[in-house]
């Protein structure tokens, strides 16, 4: 072995020029869930942007059926997107009980953005057997299609998201605001609040984008 | 009650698929019924099937690659068989047949051998190399695994139980639309592939999450090993480009279960977002393969040179760049297809700049090499080998990346000589030598040279007289995908590469043997130092096989080629460093939720090939549940107590202790 210097360390590095800050070592669990859970969002949304593009290349194709702004009320979604925005403030508020140990603002929180996401769904699932019933279902047109798997996706997140919620509520009851459960909480909050920046983009991709005559 | 499955399904008039079948089926069965009379059954599902340790599940990710492997292999075999025969005649297999086996040929090679081979190796290798115990989401990396081993399920069972897609690998439509595919192929195809993508998506997560939170002390961004980085680089494409197949198959979905109008020819369907959509995964996809191989070589070409990788950071740099512009290049899969020369253009100059770090990289290992003290151990043959037979791939891309000349050469055998030059060259030459390079690490004995090489020649060699015959038949006119042809001046090349796939079936062969033969004098190909190949990265740092938790100690990272600083540290002072205080070590505990998932979701993806909806809802509520006991659970971690440590540890020192006074004595 030619290398003989001692424990020159800086010859063990030879590219770093300057002071080298030393990596700590492994991240705790909190931030690794919340970082991998992260990863995992940007990727939902690499998903829903597929649905956007189709959206905006199919929403011209509508084969002889209606237009978009034939068949949007504004009102309704004005409803569901004051639903969604609230329930992500009271899902804000559900965490900060979390992170305090309040098990009574917790549920309270959470029963709130239930019963808002609830609301959100119940209007959107109105809004879908309205539009069947009147034979504008998905099978009518290209932008009915697009315009379905869209909205639909993003209402199947919230489906799931109130089933997770549910289930949240359930483990905090019977385990109380253990370590593992409150990594949980954090990533559910996240994804709650990723729905609701989705529904941002669906609002002014569909309905403000699509509702103009 | 069963929706559309009955015994018109089971093909009793078409001997090869039964017979095949049935040869797996015994196969299978026979295994099962030695593991349960042996008595190795709680010994599989304790060690093995519930295992959360990412050591083992990558071995897993491997052996179902390798058997998947012959899988895809046998479907090769057949086409150039027929392709040899087929000449003014039918041949032996029937056409939509044959469309069967080259649809489910490169859909296996691709999902089912390519991408849990590479997974596989990082998920051996990665948390090794950075010095840690495990990746950042155990129970999920399971999960992911078991997923991907229900979609070869899936696959597999199409063999017998219905058909399998006859519309190529991609499924384009309006082909694979209702009205064209009417019967359950496509269906196959679809959902295996959504169950596994979900796999391979947690994979990625994981993966890049390991890589950017857990790092041992030191191990600075630039200190990585180029495996890590490439498997970063990888697995960020995973992230970014699996979502979008998700969604593409999703919506290719619902036009044949629900009547949707994304990609038909009526009510204002259109087919070519569905080519964007589908190729702005699939470009990526060529890259997620790769560059955990250029990983391998990277390794290897250092380690057998014994240098450095020459040009780190130039390495670093091409990697990343590889990253990021390969998601510029996807319409080149389609300049025929009218999307007119400026955008042609465009997509044909970013595809030829993606040339430039792949040089850049070809490059760095020459120089590796260049002045090293080179041993051609099997690892280095495979990556020498790959460096001739990639560049010959890459200059063909290049070719092809050009318009004009892409017009000339689309869909004809040129293309599928190309892709299989840089898909064999890169990522199959690139995961032989990752399999010979970490076997020792993974099993704790080295395999066996003579085999190896023996593999490794036949393995070449074949490759070279099969596919080098198919690039001539393209430029002849040859269009890919034949059934029969009545072009006599094509028969000879189709003969020869027919030829050339038996000596390519000859270096599969030595390649089993070599394992057996390895097993079988396993003592004395023993690895008792950990370090057989004198590596330079931490993975070397530990016993072969590395006992659960990896390290006793988390090592301390001081600069590049961290193990080979350690040791030449160590032989100066040889071996006089403190006895340090041995501690308790928290391991995560096995987990049974992978594998009960993954049967809810087989059960779930059968339902919904066959439209047997209770039992759609009877897998999604399993497959629930699954995850609400696993999140249940009181106790997810067990202590292994310091003096266990210690005792594993010191065994290791001593073995190394020797070999190190063994030097010092050379």
């Amino acid at each position: 072995m030619a290398m003989t210097a001692t424990a020159d360390h800086a010859r063990a590095d030879p590219h770093q020029i300057g002071v080298v800050v030393e990596h700590p070592g492994p991240a705790p669990k909190r931030i690794v869930t919340a970082y991998g859970f992260w990863v995992f969002l940007l990727s939902d949304i690499v998903m829903f942007s597929c649905f956007f593009a189709a959206y905006a290349v199919l929403s011209g194709q509508t084969a002889g059926g209606p237009k978009g702004a034939e068949i949007f009320e504004q009102r309704n979604v004005a409803i569901e997107t004051v639903c969604l925005l609230l329930s992500s403030f009271t899902c804000g508020m559900a965490s900060i009980a979390a992170d305090v140990r309040n098990r009574f603002w917790f549920y309270l929180g959470m029963t709130v953005t239930c019963v808002l996401g609830l609301i959100f769904l119940a209007i959107e699932f109105r809004e879908f057997a309205d539009l069947v019933a009147r034979g504008y279902g998905p099978s009518r047109s290209a932008f009915l299609t697009a315009f379905f798997s869209l909205v639909g996706c993003h209402g199947l997140h919230v489906s799931a998201g109130v089933l997770w919620l549910l289930t949240m509520m359930a483990q905090v009851f019977a385990k109380g605001f253990r370590a593992d459960v409150l990594r949980r909480m954090m990533c559910f909050a996240l994804f709650w609040h990723a729905l609701d920046i989705i529904w941002v983009g669906v609002f002014s991709v569909v309905y403000l984008l699509g509702g103009a005559p | 009650m069963l929706g559309k499955l009955d015994w018109s399904a089971i093909p009793f008039d078409q001997p090869i698929p039964l017979v095949a079948g049935a040869m797996v089926l015994v196969a299978i069965l026979g295994v099962l019924t030695w593991v349960v009379v042996k008595g190795h059954l709680p010994y599989l599902w304790s060690e093995w099937i519930t295992s959360v340790d990412h050591k083992r599940i990558g071995v897993m990710y491997i052996l179902l690659a390798s058997v998947m492997l012959l899988r895809g292999g046998s479907d090769a075999i057949m086409m150039r068989i027929q392709q040899a025969v087929a000449y003014q005649s039918q041949g032996y297999l029937p056409p939509e047949h044959y469309n069967q086996i080259f649809s489910a040929h490169g859909t296996i090679m691709i999902f089912f051998v390519a991408m849990p081979f590479v997974i596989g190796l990082m998920n051996l290798v990665v948390p090794l190399q950075l010095g840690v115990r495990d990746v950042a989401f155990p129970t999920l990396n399971s999960v992911g695994f078991w997923l991907t081993a229900t979609g070869a399920l899936l696959v597999n069972v199409s063999l017998v139980v219905g058909e399998f897609a006859r519309t190529g690998w991609l499924a384009f439509p309006p082909l694979s639309e209702l009205s064209y595919s009417p019967g359950v192929g496509v269906d196959y195809y679809a959902w295996s592939l959504q169950i596994s993508g979900v796999g391979t998506l947690v994979a990625g997560i994981n993966l890049v999450t390991t890589v950017l939170k857990l790092r041992t002390k030191g191990m600075n961004y630039l200190r990585m090993p180029m495996f890590c980085w490439t498997t970063l680089a990888s697995n960020l494409l995973i992230v970014a480009a699996f979502p979008i197949l998700t969604a593409t198959l999703a919506m290719l979905l619902l036009d044949r279960y629900l009547g949707f109008h994304f990609f038909t020819n009526e009510a204002g369907g259109n087919v070519m977002m569905f080519m964007n959509l589908i190729w702005a995964w699939g470009h990526p996809e060529v890259y997620i393969l790769v560059l955990p191989a250029f990983g391998v070589f990277s390794e290897v070409v250092s380690t057998f040179s014994g240098k450095a990788l020459f040009g780190y950071r130039s390495m670093v740099l091409a990697t990343m760049a590889i990253c990021v512009i390969s998601f510029m290049v996807w319409l080149h899969h389609f300049f025929t297809m009218g999307a007119g020369p400026d955008v042609n253009a465009i997509f044909g100059i970013a595809s030829m700049i993606i040339a430039v770090p792949t040089g850049v990289k070809i490059y760095n290992w020459l120089f590796t090499m260049y002045g090293g003290r080179i041993r051609f151990a099997t690892p280095m043959l495979w990556s020498v080998g790959f460096m001739v037979t990639f560049i010959i791939g890459g200059l063909t891309g290049v070719l092809v990346a050009v318009p004009p000349a892409d017009f000339m050469l689309h869909n004809s055998m040129f293309l599928v000589a190309h892709f299989h030059n840089v898909i064999i060259g890169g990522v199959l030459f690139g995961a032989f030598a990752g399999f010979e390079y970490w076997f020792p690490k993974a099993f704790g004995f080295r395999l066996d040279e003579r085999w190896g090489k023996a593999a490794f020649w036949f393995t070449f060699l074949g490759f070279y007289v099969t596919f080098m015959p198919l690039y001539i038949a393209g430029m002849l006119g040859m269009t890919r995908r034949m059934q029969h042809y009545d072009v006599a001046a094509w028969r000879p090349w189709m003969i020869v590469a027919a030829v050339g796939m038996a000596v390519l079936t000859i270096g599969v062969i030595c390649q089993i043997m070599q394992l057996v033969i390895s097993i079988r004098n396993r003592e004395a190909l023993r690895d008792r130092t950990g370090d057989p190949w004198d590596g330079r990265s931490l993975e070397w740092a530990t016993s072969s096989p590395p006992p659960v938790f990896n390290f006793a100690f988390n090592p301390d990272v001081r600069g590049e080629d961290a193990y080979w600083e350690m040791k030449a540290h160590a032989r100066q002072q040889s071996f006089e460093h403190e006895e340090l205080e041995y501690q308790d070590i928290e391991m995560p505990r096995n987990s049974p939720t992978g594998f009960v998932c993954a049967f809810f979701a087989a059960i779930m993806g059968f339902a919904l090939i066959w439209h047997i909806w209770w039992m759609v809802i009877l897998g999604g509520i399993g497959a629930f549940a699954t995850f609400v006991v696993f999140a249940w659970r009181d106790h997810d971690e067990y202590v292994i107590p310091a003096e266990e440590v210690a005792r594993i540890d010191r065994i290791n020192i001593e073995e190394r202790r020797s070999l190190v006074s063994m030097a010092g004595a050379v």
